[in-house]
C-alpha cells in the first residue's frame, strides 16, 4: 500500500490567504527590478552582450590572483577573470571583441597565456565568441519568444477554458500582427513586447478572457521572479538561460492548468457553490498531485544541479527557481485571479455554454 | 474497453519493439554506414539510424560567417565601370573614369549632345544598372549616378552566397573533416560545424581566406603616368635584413588573376621557408605567357589578398607555372595551397559566431550528464516505489519506455543530442512522472467512492484530458524555444517535445494497458 502526504480532506484557506501572497510577490519583483536598475540593466552574458569567452583549464591549481595579475598587462580588452567549477585549476577568461577583431580570439587568448603564464601547462577547453551584432540580434530574438510563447499559451487557455477560440484567436493576431508591424518600422523591440504584454492583460480583461488572463498574469509573475532572483544572485543571462525561461513559460502552466481543470468541472457539479470555495476546493483536491509532481521535479533538477557540471548550471538553477515559484503561482495567485473580475465573469453560466457533443448521461466525449 | 485489449497490448509490443530495433545499432556500437557503403556482417540486419552526438559533446567548431556583401557589391560594380568605360569610349562618347560612391558608380558624360545615344547604350548592354535621370552640368554635361536594380542586387548576393557556399564546402571537403555541415540560414549567413576539429585558428585561415590572387606589374611612382596602388609588402624572412620596403607601387590593372589556376603544391624555398607552386590552365597559360612575355626586365608583383608577397623580375617568358613565395611555415604553405585549389571566395567573410569545444571537454560533458541522469532517474524511481507501492514500479517502467522512446524517436529524425538536451531528458523524467500521478491520485480518490476496477477506469479517464491539457503548454513552449534557438538549445526542445509526447502516451495508454491485465485476475488487489 503507497504512502500519503497529504490528508484526503485538508481543507486550506488559499484564497484567504493570496492578500499576503500578492504583496510577497510584489516585493520580490519590486526587489529584483530594483536589484536590475541598481546595477544597470540585466547583466549579459557573450550571446547577448557579444564578446567572447575562453574555458582554460591549467594542468596545477594556478590562484586567482596569479591569474589576474600576469594577466593585466597581457592587452586582452576588457578581460575578466573568473573561476570555473570548485578546483581552482579551471577559468573563464572573458574579453570584448570589436567588428573587426573577431577572429582569432582563440589564438589571442592562447598567446597572452603562454607569454604572462609561462611554464604552466594549459587546455583551452572552450571558446565562444558571440560578434556584437549577432548579440543584439539574439536579444530581442529572445524577448520576442518569450512573448509569442506566452500569447499562444493564452490562446490554447481560453480556447480549451473558455472556447472563445474565435475571440482569443483574433485578439492574438491583431497583437502579434501590430508587433510585427511596428517590429519593421524600428521601434524598440523591448519597448514593444512590454507593451504587448501590457496589451494582452488589459485585453484579456476587457474581452472577459478570465482563464487567460489568469495564465497570462501568472506567467509574467514566474518570469519576473525568476528572472529577479537570478539577478539578485549576480548572475548572466545567456541563450541556455533563454531556453529555462521558456521551459518556465510553459510548465509553470502545467500546475495552474491542472487547477483550472478542476475548478471547471467542480464549477459544472456545485452549480450553487460560490467561487472562492469552489477554487478553495480545486486547490486543496489538487495539492497532493502539485506538490508530488513538483517534487519529483526539483528532485531531478537537483541532480542537474549537484552532477550535471558548470556548463548546465545556471540553467538548472534558472529551473529550480522557475518550478518553486511556478507552484507556489498556481495556488496562490492563478486561481485566486480568477476572483478579481467577480463571481459572475466566470460564473457558471459562462462555463456551461460548453457545447461540445455530450453523450447521453451529458458527458463530453472522452471524459467519464 | 475489454475487447480491444489485444489490439492494445499489439500495439504496446509493436511501439516497444519498434524503438528497441532502431537504437540497435547504437546499443551494439556498430559505426553508421557512408554515403553509398554497402552495410556489411550484422548491419545488413540493422537500420542505419543512429543518435547523432552535438558539437558540445563530440567536441568541435561551430562557425557563422558573414559575407561582406558592400565589398562584394562595389567589386562587381567598379568591374561593371570599367567595361562602361571601355564600351563608351570604343563608340566615342567619352565620359569620366567611373567612381565609386557606396553602391552607387558616378561619372560625366563630357561630350555634349550625346546623351540619347549613351542612354541607348546603357539599356542595350548594361541592364544590370538601374536607369536614372541625369544631372546637368556646365557646358552641358551630364552627371550620372547609377546603382545596380533592386532585381540584379538580389540575383547579385544570391549568387554570391551560393558561390561562397560552394567555395567553403570545397575548401573543407579537401582538408578532409568527417561529416561536416555546411549550410545557408535565411539570413545570408553560413553556418559550418566541424565535428571533431579543434584547431578553430586554422579552421577559420582555411575557411575565412579570400585568397584573391592577383599577378600586377609593379611600376615605379615617379615616372609612370596610369594609375597606381600602394600596397603593403609581407615579403620573405631575409629581406628585412636587406631593407626591403614595406610598400610597392603596383598597376592599377590587374594583369591575371588566380581564377586560371589549375593546381597549386607545396614546395621549399630558401631561409625554410616553404613556398606555393602553382600550375595555370590553358587559357592562363596563355596569358601568362602573353603577360612575361611583353614585360622581360620588369618586376611581377604577386599579390595575395591585397598584399604583394613577392615581385621577382621576369626574366623569360613563362607560361604555366609560378610561385608564391612569403615566410610560409610548411602549414601555412599547405593551407595556402589548398584554398588557392579550391578557388577564391567571391568576397571578405567575417567570423560572426564562433564556439569550439575541445573534445576532452565533450566528454567529461557526457559523463557529467549521464551521471546527472542516472542519479535523478534513480531517485525518482525510488520515491515512485515507495510512494504508490506496486503502482508505482509501473510507473517506473514507463519511465524506462519514455527514455528508450525519445532516444528512438531522436535517432529515426536524425536529431542531434546535446548537453542541454540531455538536461531536458533529465526534466522529462521528473516531468514524465507528473502524467502518472495525475492518473495515480485520480485512482486514489476515486477508490473512496467505487472498486478498484471501476477506480482505474475513472481515474484514467478523467486524468486523460487534464494530462493533454497541461502538457501541450510546455510543448508550445518548446516549438517556440526551437524555431528561436540554434544548435544546443534546439537539442534540449527536442528531447523535452519528445520527453513530453513519450510520457503522455506511456502514461494514458501503456500503462492502462498494463492496469487492465493485471486487474483481470478477480480477487487481485491493488496497491496504489
Amino acid at each position: 500500500m503507497g504512502l500519503y502526504l497529504i490528508k484526503n480532506d485538508l481543507n486550506i484557506d488559499f484564497v484567504g490567504k493570496r492578500k499576503i501572497a500578492y504583496v510577497l510577490s510584489v516585493l520580490i519583483i519590486a526587489a529584483g527590478i530594483l536589484t536590475m536598475v541598481l546595477t544597470g540593466g540585466p547583466k549579459y552574458g557573450i550571446d547577448f552582450a557579444g564578446g567572447a569567452t575562453a574555458q582554460v583549464r591549467f594542468a596545477e591549481p594556478v590562484s586567482d590572483e596569479v591569474l589576474k595579475t600576469s594577466l593585466n598587462g597581457a592587452g586582452l580588452p576588457g578581460l575578466v577573470i573568473q573561476r570555473f567549477g570548485d578546483d581552482s585549476r579551471t577559468y573563464l577568461l572573458r574579453i570584448s571583441v570589436g567588428e573587426e577583431s573577431s577572429s582569432g580570439v582563440t589564438e589571442s587568448i592562447a598567446g597572452a597565456l603562454r607569454q604572462h603564464m609561462a611554464g604552466k601547462e594549459f587546455e583551452i577547453q572552450r571558446v565562444e565568441m558571440v560578434g556584437p551584432k549577432v548579440g543584439a540580434d539574439l536579444r530581442s530574438k529572445a524577448l520576442e519568444a518569450m512573448f509569442y510563447a506566452t500569447l499562444i499559451t493564452a490562446i490554447y487557455i481560453s480556447g480549451r477554458f473558455e472556447y472563445r477560440w474565435m475571440s482569443a484567436t483574433i485578439m492574438a493576431a491583431v497583437l502579434g500582427g501590430g508587433m510585427f508591424a511596428l517590429g519593421a518600422f524600428g521601434v524598440n523591440k523591448v519597448l514593444l513586447v512590454f507593451l504587448a504584454l501590457g496589451c494582452t492583460v488589459v485585453l484579456c480583461w476587457r474581452l472577459k478572457l478570465v482563464f487567460a488572463l489568469g495564465a497570462v498574469v501568472s506567467i509574467v509573475h514566474d518570469v519576473l521572479i525568476t528572472v529577479g532572483v537570478f539577478a539578485m544572485l549576480g548572475k548572466e543571462f545567456d541563450l541556455t538561460i533563454i531556453a529555462a525561461l521558456l521551459t518556465i513559460v510553459g510548465y509553470s502552466l502545467n500546475d495552474t492548468i491542472i487547477v483550472y481543470d478542476r475548478i471547471r468541472e467542480n464549477l459544472r457539479n456545485n452549480e450553487d457553490q460560490p467561487l472562492s470555495v469552489v477554487i478553495n476546493q480545486s486547490i486543496n483536491q489538487t495539492l497532493s498531485r502539485t506538490i508530488l509532481t513538483s517534487g519529483t521535479t526539483l528532485m531531478v533538477i537537483s541532480a542537474l544541479l549537484l552532477f550535471g557540471g558548470g556548463i548546465i548550471f545556471d540553467f538548472s538553477l534558472v529551473m529550480f527557481i522557475g518550478v518553486l515559484v511556478g507552484t507556489a503561482s498556481s495556488m496562490f495567485v492563478a486561481s485566486p485571479i480568477l476572483l478579481a473580475m467577480g463571481d459572475d465573469v466566470v460564473s457558471h453560466a459562462h462555463i456551461g455554454v460548453d457545447e461540445r457533443p455530450r453523450d447521453t448521461d451529458g458527458r463530453v466525449a472522452g471524459q467519464v | 474497453m475489454k475487447q480491444g485489449i489485444l489490439w492494445r497490448v499489439a500495439i504496446v509490443l509493436l511501439v516497444l519493439c519498434a524503438s528497441a530495433y532502431v537504437m540497435l545499432p547504437d546499443m551494439l556500437s556498430v559505426p553508421r554506414l557512408k554515403e553509398g557503403e554497402q552495410p556489411q556482417g550484422l548491419a545488413r540486419f540493422l537500420p542505419n539510424t543512429r543518435v547523432n552526438l552535438g558539437l558540445d559533446l563530440l567536441g568541435g567548431i561551430h562557425l557563422t560567417l558573414g559575407v561582406d556583401m558592400e565589398k562584394a557589391i562595389e567589386a562587381n560594380l567598379s568591374q561593371v565601370g570599367q567595361e562602361l568605360l571601355a564600351e563608351a569610349s570604343r563608340k566615342g562618347l567619352l565620359i569620366t573614369a567611373p567612381q565609386l560612391a557606396g553602391e552607387r558608380l558616378e561619372f560625366v558624360l563630357t561630350v555634349p549632345g550625346k546623351q540619347e545615344e549613351f542612354e541607348e547604350l546603357l539599356k542595350q548592354k548594361f541592364h544590370s544598372l538601374a536607369f536614372e535621370v541625369p544631372k546637368t552640368l556646365a557646358n552641358g554635361r551630364l552627371r550620372y549616378s547609377l546603382a545596380l536594380t533592386e532585381l540584379e542586387r538580389q540575383r547579385f548576393t544570391d549568387s554570391t552566397l551560393d558561390q561562397a557556399l560552394s567555395t567553403i564546402r570545397n575548401r573543407i571537403d579537401q582538408f578532409g573533416v568527417a561529416e561536416p555541415d555546411v549550410r545557408k540560414q535565411q539570413d545570408g549567413r553560413i553556418v559550418v560545424q566541424l565535428p571533431g576539429m579543434d584547431d578553430s585558428n586554422r579552421a577559420i585561415g582555411i575557411i575565412g581566406k579570400t585568397a584573391h590572387l592577383e599577378f600586377r606589374l609593379v611600376v615605379d611612382p615617379a615616372t609612370t603616368k596610369g594609375p597606381t596602388e600602394q600596397l603593403p609588402y609581407v615579403g620573405s624572412r631575409g629581406d628585412e635584413a636587406k631593407g626591403a620596403p614595406r610598400f610597392i607601387t603596383v598597376e592599377k590593372e590587374v594583369s591575371l588573376t588566380g581564377d586560371h589556376i589549375e593546381n597549386a603544391v607545396v614546395g621549399s624555398a630558401q631561409y625554410g621557408d616553404y613556398e606555393v607552386a602553382i600550375s595555370f590552365d590553358r587559357r592562363g597559360s596563355e596569358l601568362f605567357g602573353r603577360l612575361t612575355e611583353a614585360n622581360l626586365q620588369r618586376n611581377l608583383a604577386i599579390v595575395l589578398d591585397g598584399k604583394v608577397h613577392s615581385a621577382p623580375v621576369i626574366q623569360a617568358k613563362l607560361t604555366d607555372n609560378a610561385s608564391i613565395t612569403g615566410n610560409f611555415t610548411l602549414e601555412e604553405a599547405t593551407d595556402l595551397a589548398l584554398v588557392l585549389r579550391a578557388g577564391s571566395l567571391p568576397a571578405p567573410v567575417k567570423v560572426l559566431e564562433e564556439r569550439s569545444v575541445g573534445p576532452s571537454l565533450g566528454q567529461e560533458s557526457i559523463t557529467q550528464g549521464v551521471t546527472a541522469a542516472l542519479v535523478g532517474g534513480a531517485i525518482v524511481m525510488l520515491f515512485m516505489m515507495v510512494y504508490y507501492g506496486f503502482s508505482g514500479v509501473i510507473a517506473n517502467f514507463m519511465l524506462l519506455f519514455d527514455v528508450l522512446l525519445i532516444l528512438a524517436g531522436m535517432a529515426l529524425f536524425g536529431a542531434t543530442l546535446t548537453l542541454p538536451g540531455i538536461a531536458g531528458i533529465v526534466l522529462t523524467i521528473g516531468m514524465a512522472v507528473d502524467a502518472n500521478v495525475l492518473v495515480f491520485e485520480r485512482i486514489r480518490e476515486e477508490m473512496r467512492r467505487m472498486s478498484p476496477l471501476e477506480a482505474i477506469e475513472a481515474g484514467f479517464s478523467r486524468a486523460t484530458l487534464a494530462i493533454v491539457d497541461s502538457n501541450l503548454t510546455t510543448i508550445i513552449a518548446a516549438v517556440i524555444l526551437y524555431q528561436f534557438g540554434t544548435g544546443p538549445i534546439r537539442g534540449f526542445a527536442v528531447t523535452l517535445t519528445l520527453g513530453i509526447i513519450a510520457s503522455m502516451f506511456t502514461a494514458i495508454f501503456v500503462s492502462r494497458v498494463i492496469f487492465t491485465i493485471w486487474m483481470r485476475k478477480p480477487g487481485r488487489k491493488l496497491s496504489i
